[in-house]
């Protein structure tokens, strides 16, 4: 007998491979996003030039740049349309008919219809963003460690995104709707990991709030990992803090899901 | 192998009425009915049989089925198959059941059939060369070939109702459950689906229960019928002796006059 990873790398393949295949979605994506930065980093560059910023003008570009190139990874509103459609239906209850653990199960699922749509997303911005001319271009990571490290919390960002839009799903299956699950808990996210305002660009007491919360994690820890204002001999201590709270949530999103599927058995002859 | 003993289940519904003022009141404070999905339902099955379970809509037929397949769990009474309870021990319950519902789809609706299969091979932890063979069997037997490239959201409904009844299959379960997998077949897919369902009890010595509304899947295949009506059930024998002496206008005009004379029409 083998065992139950097989079929959770199988699923993780399959949706990754079902993502890459979603090539319109992701030139419109990336167009967005690309426009979406340009205006960013103008707004940031010109309230700097008035009142000085934490961050200088080269590294907001490169925050930015980062931001609008792992937009999806890091957002909670990006969502698997399918699995919505299945819980608001009722069917994800039948997904228990197969001898695996769901949280598993669709831990995998997202993480690959979330990466897939990163990898197609990132590239083209990363490409252009590198060739602009200063201030506007994306500065490389200093050395090679500092760029492998920023790939480890890229990874651990994954999972945390993954983990947290869990509660998304799970709220979506008491609600019945994908709206109420997901407009309640993205908002938030997306603020406080960096992901709208630059988290160094915050006012300082409320900055270090949010550099204590798990969500910085999904975005402007790697993001600053890169741009070297953190530096890498921070990095351990911040990245047991990390695995704390993974594991802290990973257990509350098993829990939220165990209730929401026991809330939400099916009617039906 | 199958033993259901004194099953009950009910749901709550909200309770909805007409008009903005109940809309207003019910948002402060909703009101629930309780709906008896089943009131004390028992029956055994043993090894090999095919047992017609039928019943008008909204009798518990699914919400049995979903019993028995682990999917709910009872508010009281036992269920025990092959020694385990369902909702107790899902995952290893579920690992030697097959499962299907006519009215879902449980392939991944945008991936190649063959893709499905080879996830669920994973799923179920079956070894290659016994996957290799079963499926080359199955294949065979619901003449699939053709169509396992496709997608299952591209396949029509008879195809891919052979298609899952190919997946429920993939591990070689000695239970299998059907709910309505006849509905909205056509004719051929319909005696495909009879003769597949006939040829794996015979040869495979597959246990299997059929919910179904076409009395023609149950004079053709089940030997036994239960019928339940309103959460309870009412009988457990015989197709014939159940019909007999109901008219000559077919087996559905004889189910309907007894579903009228029962009160559970």
């Amino acid at each position: 007998m083998r065992g139950e990873l097989p079929a959770y790398a199988g699923l993780f393949r399959m949706r990754l491979a079902r993502g890459l295949s979603y090539r319109a979605a992701a030139v419109a994506g990336s167009v967005t996003q690309f426009f979406w930065g340009f205006m960013l980093i103008s707004v940031l560059r010109a309230f700097a030039r008035a009142g000085g910023s934490p961050l200088g003008d080269g590294q907001i570009a490169s925050y930015i740049w980062l931001q609008q190139a792992f937009l999806v990874l890091g957002a909670i509103w990006f969502r698997d349309g399918e699995l919505v459609r299945l819980i608001c239906s009722g069917d994800a209850a039948y997904e228990l008919c197969r001898p695996v653990d769901l949280y598993r199960l669709w831990f995998a699922r997202l993480a690959g219809g979330r990466l897939a749509a990163t990898a197609l997303r990132c590239l083209p911005i990363l490409a252009v963003a590198f060739f602009l001319p200063e201030p506007w271009s994306l500065r490389p990571p200093a050395s090679p460690a500092v760029f492998g490290c920023f790939v480890l919390a890229m990874a651990l960002a994954t999972v945390m995104v993954v983990a947290v839009s869990m509660f998304s799903y799970a709220l979506t299956m008491v609600t019945l709707n994908a709206q109420a699950g997901f407009l309640f808990v993205a908002p938030v996210f997306e603020l406080c990991a960096g992901l709208l305002v630059p988290l160094p660009l915050m006012p300082d007491g409320i900055r270090r709030v949010l550099e204590l919360l798990p969500f910085r994690y999904a975005a402007d820890l790697p993001f600053r990992i890169w741009m070297g204002s953190i530096g890498l001999s921070e990095l351990p201590g911040l990245l047991v803090a990390e695995i704390a709270w993974l594991a802290v949530i990973v257990a509350g999103g098993r829990l939220a899901l165990g209730s929401a599927l026991r809330r939400s058995e099916a009617v039906g002859g | 192998m199958i033993a259901v003993e004194n099953l009950r289940k009910t749901y709550r519904v909200k309770k909805r009425s007409a008009g903005l003022a109940a809309a207003a009141a019910a948002l402060i404070r909703p009101r629930y009915d309780t709906v008896e999905a089943l009131r004390g339902v028992s029956f055994r099955v043993g090894p090999g049989e095919i047992v017609g379970y039928i019943g008008p809509n909204g009798a518990g037929k699914s919400t049995t089925i979903k019993v028995m397949s682990g999917i709910l769990v009872p508010d009281s009474g036992s269920c025990v198959i092959k020694g385990r309870v369902p909702w107790k021990e899902r995952k290893a319950h579920v690992a030697g059941i097959g499962v299907v519902f006519g009215q879902r789809c449980q392939l991944w609706w945008d991936v190649p059939v063959i893709d499905s299969l080879d996830l669920l091979r994973d799923v179920y932890r079956v070894d290659e060369a016994a996957y290799r063979r079963n499926l080359d069997e199955l294949v065979s037997a619901l003449d699939i070939g053709g169509v396992l490239g496709q997608t299952a959201r591209s396949l029509s409904l008879g195809q891919r109702m052979r298609c899952e009844l190919a997946a429920s299959l993939v591990h070689a379960p000695d239970i299998l459950f059907l709910d309505e997998p006849t509905i909205g077949l056509d004719a051929v897919s319909k005696l495909a689906v009879r003769g597949f369902i006939a040829r794996a009890n015979r040869e495979r010595g597959l246990t299997v229960i059929l919910t179904t509304h076409d009395m023609h899947d149950i004079e053709a295949l089940a030997s036994r019928v239960i019928l339940i009506g309103k959460g309870e059930i009412l009988h457990d024998g015989s197709f014939g002796s159940l019909v007999a002496g109901r008219g000559d206008g077919g087996v559905e005009a004889a189910v309907a006059a007894l579903y009228g004379e029962m009160g559970i029409a």
